[in-house]
């Protein structure tokens, strides 16, 4: 149980550290957000779930009902992460095109489009 | 497996110092948001790291408010730079 949770935390700390790196490579603000949204909260996903895996071995280990409440605690605070930052990114996403950041190197914008035919 | 959680910690505030470069160099509003909302999400893994290291289980309450209070702050940005509120 200890080596699943070692394992889980260091896939985690890898994808956040891509996501890191993403919002410094990438050229327009668009990508920016869509590197960083995905690989934080699957990076931070992975944490949570190898602090769950670590408390559920100390549970069963020592017994200590501190471990059980560490467990449920963080599976709460990594549901309601999971679902803000899809959320939150989406209202970035829409505040960056309404102010008037155009994606850089873009084919086609069907957005600007649409709101110049209306 | 202190020491993991411990790596882990350093690495963590190590990407939220990554993070701030485009915090301070973002050429426009939104990408200073972006980083933002960057340093937020790995706050609250590291909130819950902290936890599991020092053994305190209600530092992982204060992830989750963390998370839904950041969540609040980047829709009240969001909906001012885009002009809606």
């Amino acid at each position: 149980m200890t080596t699943a949770a070692l394992i889980c935390i260091v896939i985690g700390v890898i994808f956040n550290a891509l996501g890191a790196i993403g919002i410094l490579r990438f050229p327009d603000v668009y990508t920016r957000l869509h590197a960083e949204t995905k690989m934080t909260t699957f990076g931070t996903i992975f944490v949570s779930l190898g602090v769950i895996l670590y408390a559920a071995g100390m549970l069963t280990g020592t017994g200590d009902a501190q471990y059980l409440t560490l467990g449920i605690h963080t599976a709460i605070a990594v549901i309601a992460l999971a679902f803000t930052n899809a959320t939150g990114s989406h209202a970035i996403a829409r505040a960056a095109h309404r102010s008037g950041v155009k994606p850089d190197p873009a084919v086609v914008d069907r957005l600007s489009e649409v709101k110049r035919r209306d | 497996m202190n020491d993991i959680f411990y790596a882990a910690i350093l690495a963590l505030l190590l990407l939220i110092l990554v993070a701030g470069i485009r915090l301070v160099i973002g050429p426009t509003v939104p990408d200073r948001v972006v980083a933002l909302d960057t340093i937020n999400t790995l706050m609250v893994g590291s909130m819950i790291l902290l936890a599991a290291y020092l053994g305190q289980t209600i530092f992982v309450d204060v992830a989750i408010v963390y998370a839904l209070l950041s969540f609040l702050g980047t829709l009240a940005i969001s909906k001012y730079i885009g002009g809606e509120l």
